[in-house]
C-alpha cells in the first residue's frame, strides 16, 4: 500500500508532471490537477485523497480560494500550501483557513515528503478518532 | 540643471528689483506729492504774510515820515504867520523863537533863517555863522520862491554837512520873504534807521535822482542796478501807496524791495531785505522738511530692499523645497515601480527555477535505479545535480530578497523592530559590500522599543547612507559599522565608515539638493537631501562628522517619543 494518497495542484504543467513522477517514486499515490476548479472536480470523484499539495498563486481560482472550498467540502482532507514567495499575509490567511503547513518553492523533496506524511498521519488519526467515536456510540447503544 | 539655476538667479534678482521699485514708488510718490503740496501752500501763505507785514511796516513809516515833514512845515508856517518880517528880522527875537521850537521838539530844528526876496539872509539864528548869506542862486531858494511851502532834498549846502531845509514863503508889504529852518539830519535819519528786521532788513529814502536822503544801514550805491530800476518802476506806478518787488543784486543776491512814495512823490521810502533773510523761517522749515524727506527716502529704500530680499529669499527657499519634494516624489515613484518590476520578475523566475530543481531531483531519483548504479560517472552526475540544487536555492534566496524589499516600498506607517529593519537593509547591501572589499559590522542594541514609522523611508535613509559609504570605500575597501542605541530618549543610528572622508569645504553643503561630488551621471545629489528631508519629517536630525583620511560618521537622531509604538506589535498602523 502507498504511503499516502496525494493530489498535486499547480498551474505549471511541467512542475506537476515532474513532481508527480518524483512523489510516485517515493511510494505516494499521486493525482494531479492544473487549477483550483479541476482540483475540486477531481476531489468530488475521488474521495480517497488524503493530502492536497496546493500552489497559492494560480490564475482564476487561486490557492486561498481553493483551500477555503476544500476545507468547506472535505474538512478532513489536509492541505499543504506551496508558494513562490512567502508573504506574511497569505501565510496567516492560509493557516487561519486550516492549511496543514506552508512551504516555499522550490522546496526540498525530503522536507516535502516529511510534511506530506505528517499530514496524512494527522488525517488518518482524525479518521480513526471518528471511527472510534462511532464504534463507541454503536457499542454503547447496543449495550 | 545648472543653466536653469542661473536663470532662476536672474529671475529672483528681477523679482527683488521689481519689488524694491514698486514698494519705493508706491511709498515715495504720495510722500513727495503731499510734502510738495503742503510746502507750496505754506510758501504761498508765508509769502503773503511777509509781504503783508512789510507793507504795513512801510506804510506806517511812510505816514510817520509824511506826518513829521508836514508838522515841521506847519511849525515853520505858523511861525511865519504869527510874526511879521520885521519882528523876525530881529536876530535876537529869532534866537528866542528857535529856543522855543527846540524846547518843544528837541534838537530837530538846527537853525532858523529869514531870507528876503533877493535871496539875502537878513536874519539867522543857529550854531553856524550864516548871517547875510546870499541864497539867490540856491536851488531850494528858487523853488521856494515859486511855491509857498517847500521841503528840500538833503544837501551839503554852505555849511558842508548833510541837512535839508523846510521853507515857507510869506508876503510883507508886497514883497515875498522866506522863513527857512534846517532840520537836523540825525533826528530825521532816526525815523528810518529804526526800521530793522532780521539781519539784512533796513530802510532808506531816495530822492528822484536816486540820492540818499537818509544814511543807509548798508553800503549801497543807489545810482545803480536795482535802485534805478526801483525808481523807474515807482514812477510808472506812482499812484500805488506801497509796491513790492524782487530783484537780483550785483552779487547774485536776491533782495526783496518794498517801496512807497513820500513827500508827494519826491522821495521814495525803500525797505530792502535779502529774500533768504525775509524767508529764513520758511527756509529753515524747508531744510527740515528736506532732511526728513531724505531720511524717509533712505528708510523706505532700505526697508524695501531688505524686505524684498528677505521675501525673495523665502520664495527661493520655498521653490527649492518644492523642487526637492518633486524630485523626491519622482524618486519614490521610480523606486516603487522598480520594486513592482522586481517583484514581478522574481515571481516569474521562481516557477521555472522550481521546475528546473525538480527536474534535477527527478534525474537524481532515476540515478537510484539499478541501470545506473554501476555507471562510471555516477559520482559526477550526483555532484552536478547537487550543484543545480544549490544554485536553485541561491536563485530562490535572491528572488525572496527582491520580493521582500519590493513589498515594503510603501509609505505606510508600520510597527517594527529597529534592529531587524537595519539587519534586513544591511543584508541587501551585503553583496555590494563584499565586492567593494568592505566588512560590515553591526552593533545594534536589542532593547530598543518597537517603532512606528514607514519602514520604506527608514530603508531609503539607511540604504542611501550605506551606499554612499560603499561608494566612498569602493577603491581601497574598509569597514562599515552600523550601530543603534537609545540615548536620553533619542534613537541614535550611526553609519560610520573609515573611507577617505569629506573635505571640510564640502561638509556644509552635502545635504543641499543637487550637491554631489560623484562623476556626472553617477549621482543625482539628492540622496542625502532626501535623507535629510525624511529625518526632519520624523522630527529628528541628521549630523555628519568627517575627517579627511580617517572616515565619516553619519548620525541619525530621532526622538523616540515621536516614533515609539503605542500599542502591541500586532496592531498594523496606517
Amino acid at each position: 500500500m502507498a504511503l499516502a494518497k496525494v493530489m498535486l495542484v499547480d498551474d505549471e504543467v511541467p512542475f506537476v508532471e515532474t513532481m508527480t513522477k518524483r512523489l510516485t517514486k517515493r511510494d505516494l499515490t499521486v493525482t494531479s490537477a492544473f487549477s483550483g476548479k479541476d482540483a475540486l472536480d477531481a476531489l468530488a470523484k475521488d474521495q480517497a485523497v488524503e493530502v492536497v499539495i496546493l500552489d497559492v498563486k494560480m490564475p482564476g481560482m487561486d490557492g486561498i480560494d481553493t483551500l477555503r472550498e476544500i476545507k468547506r467540502l472535505y474538512p478532513l482532507v489536509e492541505v499543504v500550501m506551496l508558494t513562490g514567495h512567502a508573504t506574511v499575509e497569505s501565510a496567516i490567511e492560509g493557516m487561519k483557513l486550516g492549511a496543514f503547513d506552508y512551504l516555499m518553492k522550490p522546496c526540498d523533496m525530503e522536507v516535502l515528503m516529511g510534511k506530506v506524511q505528517e499530514a496524512a498521519a494527522k488525517k488518518r488519526q482524525h479518521e480513526n478518532k471518528i471511527i472510534d467515536a462511532r464504534l463507541k456510540e454503536i457499542t454503547s447503544r447496543r449495550a | 540643471m545648472r543653466g536653469s539655476l542661473k536663470e532662476l538667479g536672474v529671475y529672483y534678482r528681477n523679482l527683488t528689483r521689481n519689488m524694491v521699485l514698486l514698494i519705493t514708488f508706491v511709498s515715495i510718490t504720495p510722500m513727495i506729492l503731499v510734502s510738495g503740496l503742503i510746502l507750496f501752500q505754506f510758501h504761498t501763505s508765508f509769502q503773503e504774510k511777509v509781504h503783508a507785514h512789510l507793507t504795513t511796516l512801510v506804510k506806517k513809516h511812510k505816514q510817520n515820515i509824511d506826518t513829521f515833514l508836514k508838522e515841521r512845515l506847519a511849525d515853520i508856517r505858523q511861525l511865519a504867520r504869527t510874526f511879521t518880517f520885521e519882528e523876525l528880522s530881529n536876530e535876537s527875537f529869532l534866537q528866542d523863537r528857535l529856543a522855543t521850537l527846540q524846547d518843544e521838539f528837541g534838537p530837530v530844528f538846527v537853525d532858523l533863517g529869514v531870507v528876503n526876496a533877493r535871496g539875502l539872509q537878513v536874519a539867522y539864528a543857529g550854531p553856524f555863522k550864516l548871517g547875510m548869506a546870499l541864497y539867490s542862486t540856491a536851488d531850494w531858494f528858487q523853488r521856494a520862491m515859486k511855491s509857498n511851502a517847500f521841503i528840500s532834498d538833503v544837501f551839503l549846502g554852505l555849511r558842508g554837512l548833510p541837512h535839508f531845509i523846510v521853507a515857507v514863503r510869506e508876503n510883507w508889504r508886497g514883497d515875498p520873504w522866506i522863513l527857512r529852518a534846517t532840520i537836523d539830519f540825525v533826528a530825521f535819519n532816526n525815523l528810518v534807521e529804526h526800521i530793522r528786521i532780521g539781519e539784512t532788513g533796513f530802510a532808506f529814502i531816495l530822492n528822484r535822482n536816486g540820492e540818499f536822503q537818509t544814511k543807509p544801514f548798508q553800503e549801497i550805491v543807489p545810482g545803480k542796478g536795482p535802485y534805478l530800476e526801483l525808481l523807474r518802476s515807482d514812477n510808472s506806478a506812482g499812484e500805488r501807496p506801497v509796491s513790492i518787488g524782487r530783484m537780483t543784486g550785483e552779487a547774485g543776491v536776491k533782495n526783496i524791495f518794498v517801496a512807497s512814495p513820500l513827500k508827494e512823490g519826491d522821495w521814495l521810502l525803500v525797505y530792502q531785505q535779502k529774500v533768504s533773510d525775509a524767508f529764513s523761517d520758511f527756509e529753515r522749515s524747508l531744510r527740515v522738511t528736506m532732511v526728513v524727506l531724505l531720511l524717509g527716502l533712505i528708510a523706505i529704500v532700505t526697508t524695501a530692499f531688505l524686505l524684498s530680499r528677505r521675501m525673495v529669499g523665502r520664495i527661493a527657499k520655498a521653490d527649492r523645497e518644492k523642487h526637492m519634494m518633486n524630485e523626491q516624489v519622482v524618486e519614490t515613484g521610480k523606486l516603487a515601480s522598480v520594486g513592482e518590476l522586481a517583484a514581478g520578475i522574481a515571481h516569474e523566475i521562481n516557477n521555472p527555477v522550481a521546475i528546473m530543481v525538480e527536474e534535477a531531483g527527478w534525474i537524481e531519483d532515476l540515478l537510484e535505479e539499478e541501470d545506473f548504479k554501476d555507471g562510471a560517472n555516477l559520482k559526477e552526475f550526483r555532484r552536478a545535480l547537487n550543484q543545480i540544487r544549490t544554485q536553485g536555492k541561491r536563485c530562490k534566496e535572491i528572488t525572496h530578497k527582491l520580493l521582500s524589499f519590493a513589498r515594503k516600498t510603501d509609505e505606510r506607517v508600520q510597527e517594527f523592530r529597529i534592529d531587524e529593519a537595519i539587519q534586513e537593509i544591511v543584508a541587501l547591501s551585503a553583496q555590494r559590500a563584499k565586492y567593494s572589499n568592505v566588512t560590515v559590522k553591526l552593533n545594534l542594541s536589542e532593547d530598543l522599543p518597537n517603532v512606528r514609522l514607514s519602514q520604506a523611508e527608514l530603508q531609503q535613509v539607511l540604504l542611501n547612507l550605506i551606499n554612499n559609504a560603499l561608494d566612498a570605500m569602493e577603491k581601497q575597501g574598509g569597514s562599515l559599522e552600523i550601530s543603534s542605541r537609545e540615548e536620553e530618549g533619542i534613537l541614535m543610528i550611526e553609519v560610520a565608515d573609515n573611507g577617505p572622508g569629506i573635505p571640510a569645504a564640502n561638509l556644509g553643503r552635502i545635504f543641499d539638493p543637487f550637491f554631489t561630488t560623484k562623476p556626472v551621471g553617477k549621482g543625482t545629489g539628492l540622496g542625502l537631501s532626501i535623507c535629510y528631508g525624511i529625518v526632519k519629517k520624523l522630527g529628528g536630525d541628521i549630523e555628519v562628522a568627517s575627517t579627511v583620511g580617517v572616515g565619516t560618521t553619519f548620525r541619525i537622531k530621532i526622538p523616540l517619543e515621536m516614533i515609539k509604538a503605542q500599542g502591541s506589535l500586532n496592531g498594523k498602523g496606517e
